[in-house]
């Protein structure tokens, strides 16, 4: 379904409040509003949500890319802007830092039947977040493209990768075979994160916030880094993960880095990319040498309830959000996303992220890690230009790294 | 006027002024020298679905809001933030200094510095586009001045254009047009014959973008503003050049250009300042890679994506102002002295 059509069918929906609302069953009246992530799976999920709209139960929901930008200021209010923040893994650490998520045991006592254990992110001892989806990079391959080169085996490390790509170009097929999200800031810092999670680096000293990047771990995944990029559109400074996505999709790349998330309409051969979509296999994120990790941080997506509203509200939007992940969701949309719901079965777009689970890493939700990505966004971009060694850039990285934690008072 | 009455005159400008601007830079000001109290950490047990339950490292959210509540504006850190790392960079400075053999290893290490790196491109920017743009404002104020009357209102319609469209939104449709897969960028592949050729990969060719994006979206204040003083130019003046004998060019240097030049003070200023605040092309074009100006930094630290840095972020916009007042001295000292030597 194209986002059209979800669109109109919400807004459909919205006009037939009083159909809606025996479906959803809310116990009580209450004011929803959800801040989230707005990408396919996340819409899935919110257009059930929007559907509980009805009378004494009002829903408003708020889907940007921003999101990560607005939860606290948004939630730091009294009452709060939103009652429900769709988060993940990396998220979560700047609501709880600022104690701004309510403690979810009553909720979930009585209204969360459906969840599994595995749902629950349990900070010292309470539930703090409902997670529903799994997600992370992982490798997108050109079936056809790989025949025609002649290379039978999938890759399952990084040198194995630059091998292929190397055969791919040597045979005249695509001159820039790669692709990954490689655009400064977020998306360059989190493929280094997914590139030193593999290597099996440290981001911090062990029970500190003293940075720890600069370390041989550090300059291997750089260096690994920099020989990808020899593969990839000279312009890949400039490519994110959206774009990365389109370019796939337009068949100019034969092996690519991209989100689980993004693979529903990649590999849907009635989607816009029918001829792609058709070859395009999703496997793990590829380890590097003879370590077996895969270089890909696992994400997983949920959702918190807001500390600053009513318990009315909380409970409201509590039982919107139940309804939205309810089991009826992953099977009517299996291909969805990789649900972490009760009784979802891994589709075809879930392969890639599945494999993934096998030895992967989590991202890392130390409550200084933000300070720590935005210190990489930044600092690694002139390595990649040539004007520093692997060894300044993490330099740099650190002490952007120190500045910042000693601003927020995490260093002194 | 008796000074009773003119204050009276300017007392709402002077109160809004103050409540707008003096207030807010004050509290940026106090703002720049505190920095957040220490977070009080502790070690809790987390749960989640990928390997288990650890013990992880986590804020104490109560105790630490209960310092932040007995003491909002957080620690003084006096000048702390402009000279640390982030900022001015003096002992990062200092080290390069005794480290380098070379003046220009030296610079090359100073460049790599992120305040450094965002004030080169910021000054650079500065002063290419406000001349140019001014120039090019003006050459088109002259050429509207002289076409027929049928053409002037479309013609006027099309200058304006890059003044009418939001300058985020003017970027990205350029940035898309120059993308190496783009109608622009690969005709320019075309015309150089060379199919590698990408803006997004060369320095110099993003800093020429991002220049001449910045040309084009300040031509069209120049432009109007030329264009209104054109109209009070003397007529007398300009027939009698004519009769001199001079040309069309020496009658725009002799008598157009000093007509004007008190406007062109006037915008030279307005500019500069916009100049200096330069943000939007980065963003519309993606090229924080190669390209970061003061204003960038400040955007960046307020993204609470990054934790929301207030301290660092108002200690580069205290700069900002500063460099702002520095760059528009000439500019200032001109307009007082054409305005002392008036009444005399």
């Amino acid at each position: 379904m194209t986002r059209l059509s979800r669109i109109s069918a919400a807004a459909l929906l919205a006009l037939a409040p009083a159909a809606a609302l025996a479906e959803c069953g809310i116990e009580g009246d209450g004011s929803v509003r959800v801040l989230a992530n707005d990408f396919n799976a996340l819409d899935l999920v919110m257009e059930r949500v929007n559907s509980c709209a009805g009378d004494g139960v009002t829903v408003s929901v708020n889907q940007t890319e921003e999101h990560k930008n607005l939860q606290v200021p948004a939630l730091s209010i009294n009452p709060a802007e939103y009652t429900v923040a769709v988060i993940a893994n990396n998220s979560l650490p700047p609501l709880l830092n600022a104690g701004l998520a309510r403690p979810l045991d009553d909720l979930v006592a009585e209204y969360g039947d459906q969840l599994t254990d595995q749902q629950l992110i349990r900070i010292d001892g309470k539930i703090m977040a409902v997670a529903f989806m799994v997600n992370g990079q992982h490798l997108f391959i050109r079936q056809d493209i790989f025949d025609e080169a002649g290379i039978e085996e999938m890759p399952a490390t990084w040198e194995e990768v630059l091998e292929d790509a190397q055969i791919i170009r040597d045979a005249g097929l695509i001159e820039y075979p790669l692709v990954s999200s490689y655009a400064p800031g977020w998306e360059l810092a989190e493929e280094f994160i997914n590139m030193y999670s593999a290597e099996g680096g440290q981001f911090f000293a062990p029970g500190s916030a003293e940075p720890a990047v600069n370390s041989p771990e550090g300059i291997a995944a750089l260096e690994m880094m920099k020989a990808m990029t020899e593969f990839m559109d000279p312009d890949y400074l400039t490519i994110g993960s959206l774009e990365g996505s389109k370019m796939w999709g337009a068949g100019e790349a034969a092996i690519g880095q991209l989100w689980a998330s993004q693979a529903g309409p990649l590999i849907d051969t009635e989607g816009d990319y029918p001829e792609v979509a058709a070859e395009t296999v999703l496997i793990a994120a590829p380890s590097v040498a003879d370590k077996g990790i895969p270089g890909a941080a696992l994400f997983w997506d949920g959702f918190s309830i807001a500390q600053n509203i009513s318990d009315e509200d909380a409970a409201a939007s509590f039982q919107a959000m139940m309804y939205g992940i309810a089991p009826e969701l992953a099977q009517e949309e299996p291909t969805g996303a990789s649900w972490m719901i009760e009784g979802y079965e891994p589709t075809a777009n879930a392969v890639g992220i599945v494999a993934n689970l096998e030895g992967g890493v989590a991202y890392p939700t130390t409550p200084f890690m933000d300070l720590m990505h935005s210190a990489l966004g930044t600092e690694l971009v002139d390595y990649f230009q040539g004007n520093e060694s692997a060894e300044q850039a993490l330099e740099g990285v650190e002490a952007a790294y120190t500045a910042a934690a000693q601003e927020r008072g995490f260093l002194n | 006027m008796p000074h009773r009455s003119f204050l009276f005159f300017i007392l709402p400008s002077a109160i809004a002024m103050i409540l707008f601007i003096a207030l807010p830079i004050g509290s940026v000001l106090v703002q720049s020298l505190f920095v957040e109290h220490g977070q009080i950490l502790h070690e809790v047990e987390t749960c989640s679905p990928f390997g288990g339950c650890t013990t992880e490292t986590r804020v104490d959210a109560e105790a630490t809001n209960a310092l932040r509540a007995a003491q909002p504006l957080g620690r003084f850190n006096g000048l702390g933030t402009y000279l640390n790392r982030n900022h001015l960079a003096t002992g990062e400075i200092a080290a390069f200094w005794s480290a380098s053999g070379s003046w220009g290893q030296f610079w090359s290490r100073v460049s790599q510095l992120p305040f450094y790196r965002a004030l080169g491109f910021t000054i650079a920017y500065t002063l290419v586009v406000t001349p140019c743009g001014i120039a090019l404002g003006f050459w088109i104020a002259l050429a509207v001045n002289r076409i027929p009357k049928v053409l002037k209102g479309p013609v006027i319609f099309v200058s304006l254009l890059p003044m009418i469209i939001t300058p985020l939104i003017g970027s990205l449709v350029l940035y898309w047009m120059l993308n190496s897969r783009g109608i622009l960028g690969r005709a320019l592949q075309w015309i150089a014959d060379d199919p590698t050729l990408s803006i997004g990969s060369s320095g110099p060719l993003t800093w020429a973008v991002l220049f001449l994006y910045g040309i084009w979206i300040a031509a069209p204040f120049s432009f109007v503003v030329f264009y209104a003083g054109l109209q009070t130019v003397p007529q007398d003046t300009l027939e009698s050049a004519m009769i001199d004998g001079a040309s069309r060019w020496e009658r725009v240097r002799f008598v157009v250009i000093p007509h004007l030049v008190p406007l062109a003070t006037f915008v030279a200023l307005v500019q500069l300042m916009d100049n200096f605040r330069v943000l939007e092309p980065i963003v519309g074009f993606n090229a924080q890679a190669r390209a970061t100006s003061l204003s960038f930094i400040i955007f960046n630290d307020l993204k609470a994506e990054n934790g929301q840095l207030f301290g660092s972020a108002a200690a580069t916009s205290m700069m900002t102002i500063l460099f702002v007042v520095i760059l528009l001295m000439p500019v200032l000292i001109r307009t007082w002295r054409d305005f002392s030597r008036k009444p005399a």
